[in-house]
């Protein structure tokens, strides 16, 4: 099979679908001698991703109606956020998107040094940069594997797949190990500029790394694209752009459905201006594009890193000084919004600072991108089968820890 | 054949005693060995704690689940729900009964030994249905309905990929079969036979809920399909019948296919029979690790658009061959 998407290349012809399933379907109009059964997916089911549930109506193993239960998860992040002080929120954002932490930490960050009209060195941009597309590549291969799970089953070649991918995630997780002491809930941002320095050595270990993930990429790829995946995905959960645009899906959900949007390219942060980002696109809108989308941003991930990496300029890391009291960030008064690219799409951060409340936020909301995936269940579910079903929330990736916050 | 004291009834009595015991503690080991060689292929290193390379494993996975308390849920149709994996397992070694090990080993040479194997592998998917009907649990009932879909689609294609060898040796002995091909060359040298050879592996695969083909207990679908409410030893004795049916499977089909005990270098009988079996059930297994899962209408599409007539095709071909051979 061919998966070479065309990087860079102008929007394909928008697909156009007639029919799209009405997600507030009534069932007392649906046929009346219809034997529905209600099937609750959720939220202690293997392949939910988290916590996630779906009331599932269905009529044979056909879904008629789907229904997305969230909130399992909610913490009340935002809340939270809005009671701790500028410096003290890093950490806590490391847990919404528990698949790309530094995502996380760079969006909320960023909007602080806006709101605050702080200017990051560029030594810390690049560095910011690299860590980002660094979690990019984790964050897809965690993906890759649990749709193979969710495709080929807990004990079988799906498995094999997600091991391979998690062996490969593991080299990123010790980088950032190396870099930062932690595997995951890293605080490596604050406002203004980076924790941790680069640890002499480490470039070289990133080059060695990304080799690795990417001549080790092709040969379990060649395991997993067979005419089975291919059954299985192609013309799958198909969703029309018009719909993508109107539930606000953003990121690779977005650009599988011929819409060309990068943040990365789009609305250049960070030193994004600097590289030229080739943002992969694919028209089919199904589960095969979503995949072959993510596999062309692994790549594309790793071709930048390698140029990040060898690039970091020397200078200092950080426009403010190391931390030395939780008040020591103040703002005053302002609006921001930040949205940046994170492996599900556009992950934004808005805040509002008042004068009462100068240490913390007056108010902070986060734009999940996986909030508005999870939002197309309803309209792609229906018309499929349960297996089908399952392979689609599989593409659709939603992280419930961003979902629910 | 001769018999233990020239009484068919106490050779059974005592063949089949032995025969399930070597049965359960080869599928008990044949876990292990699947294990192992699932590490291999994921890059890791499977069971290695538990005795030696973790050959205890199985014996402590035993014991564990034997301790646990056998829970019923309270909507449960009692009865039925312990019927269940009692009637899997029996069905699932009743098949070891026509599995020829050697010329003058084996439990029952019925002569209609295929039919017979093939009638209890088809069975199997009764108490599947049974327990998901019984557990009174929706993911457990749409195992059960698809597990009865696909037994009984892919009997009929299994059925007749067992027929060319059928038809080539002319008898339905296994004994009969085994002893043509001792005669005559193994059945998968020639083309016909390898084709059906490849359909009989692949609607085993199938018959006994192997990936590709394990629809009905498809754990990221089903959560477990038909088994989801069975905890502790019931649950061990489906998956122990699982495995007994591949292996039992897979001897057949070397039975049937692969010659059975017939070998070179005048080697026991049996260590050929042994030898082919576990080729066989190698490549299952590695089958299962490797692929995808197909959704249960492609399934049925596979069965009902490619294999029932290309299996038609071969038996037609099979018998024109014995006519001319005359």
């Amino acid at each position: 099979m061919a998966v070479a998407v065309e990087a860079g290349s102008p929007a394909p012809v928008v697909p156009t679908k007639a029919f799209v399933p009405d997600p507030y379907l009534d069932l007392d109009t649906y046929e009346a001698d219809a034997d529905l059964m209600t099937l609750s997916l959720g939220p202690q089911h293997p392949s939910t991703h988290g916590v996630f549930r779906v009331v599932l109506y269905l009529d044979g193993e056909i879904i008629v109606k789907a229904v997305p239960h969230c909130g399992y998860l909610h913490r009340g992040v935002e809340k939270l956020c809005e009671k701790l002080s500028y410096s003290n929120i890093t950490p806590i954002l490391d847990k919404n998107d528990y698949v790309a932490p530094m995502l996380n930490e760079q969006a909320a960050n960023m909007a602080f040094e806006k709101l605050m009209g702080i200017e990051v060195p560029l030594r810390a941009k690049y560095l910011r940069t690299l860590l980002a597309e660094l979690q990019r590549i984790a964050s897809h291969l965690l993906w890759l594997g649990t749709f193979a799970m969710d495709l080929g089953g807990a004990l079988g070649g799906g498995t094999s797949v997600f091991m391979y991918c998690f062996r490969e995630r593991e080299i990123i997780l010790d980088l950032f190990e190396d870099l930062t002491g932690c595997r995951f809930h890293y605080n490596t941002h604050h406002v203004g500029g980076n924790r941790h320095d680069i640890p002499p050595g480490w470039p070289k270990l990133v080059n060695e790394a990304l080799d690795t993930i990417e001549s080790r990429l092709d040969a379990y790829l060649a395991m997993l694209e067979h005419p089975i995946f291919v059954d299985r995905t192609k013309g799958v959960g198909t969703i029309d752009a018009q719909l993508a645009l109107e539930l606000g899906l953003s990121g690779p959900l977005l650009r599988a459905c011929g819409i060309d949007h990068d943040l990365r390219r789009d609305a250049p942060y960070h030193v994004y201006d600097l590289l030229d980002v080739q943002v992969a696109v694919d028209g089919g809108g199904d589960c095969l594009a979503r995949y072959k989308v993510r596999l062309a941003e692994i790549r594309e991930s790793i071709r930048l890193s390698r140029i990040l990496v060898d690039n970091v300029p020397a200078g200092p890391l950080s426009a403010t000084k190391p931390l030395n009291m939780v008040t020591q960030f103040k703002a005053t008064t302002g609006q921001v919004y930040v949205g940046i690219e994170s492996p599900r799409g556009e992950l934004g951060t808005w805040l509002i600072a008042a004068k009462d409340k100068p240490t913390s936020p007056y108010r902070f909301k986060i734009r999940p991108p996986s909030l508005h995936a999870a939002a197309a269940v309803p309209y792609v579910f229906p018309g499929h089968t349960l297996s089908d079903a399952i392979a689609i929330l599989g593409s659709l990736d939603p992280i419930m820890g961003e979902v629910d916050r | 054949m001769t018999t233990i004291l020239g009484n068919p009834w106490l050779h059974g009595l005592v063949f089949g005693a032995v025969l399930v015991t070597v049965l359960m503690t080869l599928v008990a080991f044949i876990t292990w060995f699947e294990r192992k060689l699932a590490g291999r292929i994921q890059s890791r290193l499977g069971p290695t704690m538990v005795g030696p390379f973790g050959l205890l494993q199985p014996l402590a996975d035993a014991v564990k689940a034997m301790q646990k308390e056998f829970i019923v849920p309270r909507n449960a149709d009692r009865f039925l729900f312990w019927l269940a994996p009692p009637l899997t397992i029996a069905f699932a070694l009743a098949t070891a009964a026509v599995v020829p090990f050697s010329k003058d080993v084996l439990a029952a040479n019925l002569d209609v030994g295929v039919l017979y194997a093939l009638a209890f592998s088809g069975l199997l998917a009764f108490p599947t249905w049974v327990a998901g009907w019984a557990s009174n649990n929706k993911y457990a009932l749409l195992g059960g309905m698809r597990m009865v879909a696909q037994g009984i689609s892919y009997e009929i294609p299994m059925v007749m990929a067992a027929l060319v060898p059928v038809t080539l040796a002319g008898s339905l002995s296994m004994q009969g079969i085994v002893e043509y091909q001792e005669a005559s060359g193994w059945i998968i040298a020639t083309p016909v036979g390898a084709a059906a050879c490849l359909l009989f592996l692949t609607t085993a695969l199938a018959e006994g809920n192997r990936i590709p083909f394990d629809i009905p207990e498809a754990e990221s679908e089903l959560v477990a399909g038909p088994t989801t409410e069975y905890n502790a030893i019931g649950w061990s004795i489906f998956a122990a019948s699982e495995y007994a049916h591949s292996v039992i499977t897979a001897a057949i089909a070397s039975a049937l296919f692969l010659g059975g005990w017939d070998g070179w270098w005048n080697l026991p009988p049996l260590v050929w029979m042994v030898a082919k079996t576990g080729f066989v059930f190698l490549i299952i297994t590695w089958v299962r690790w490797s692929l995808l899962r197909f959704r249960s209408d492609q399934l049925m599409a596979l069965c009902w658009k490619y294999l029932v007539p290309g299996a038609l095709l071969l038996v037609l071909i099979a018998g024109i061959q014995v006519s001319v051979r005359g």
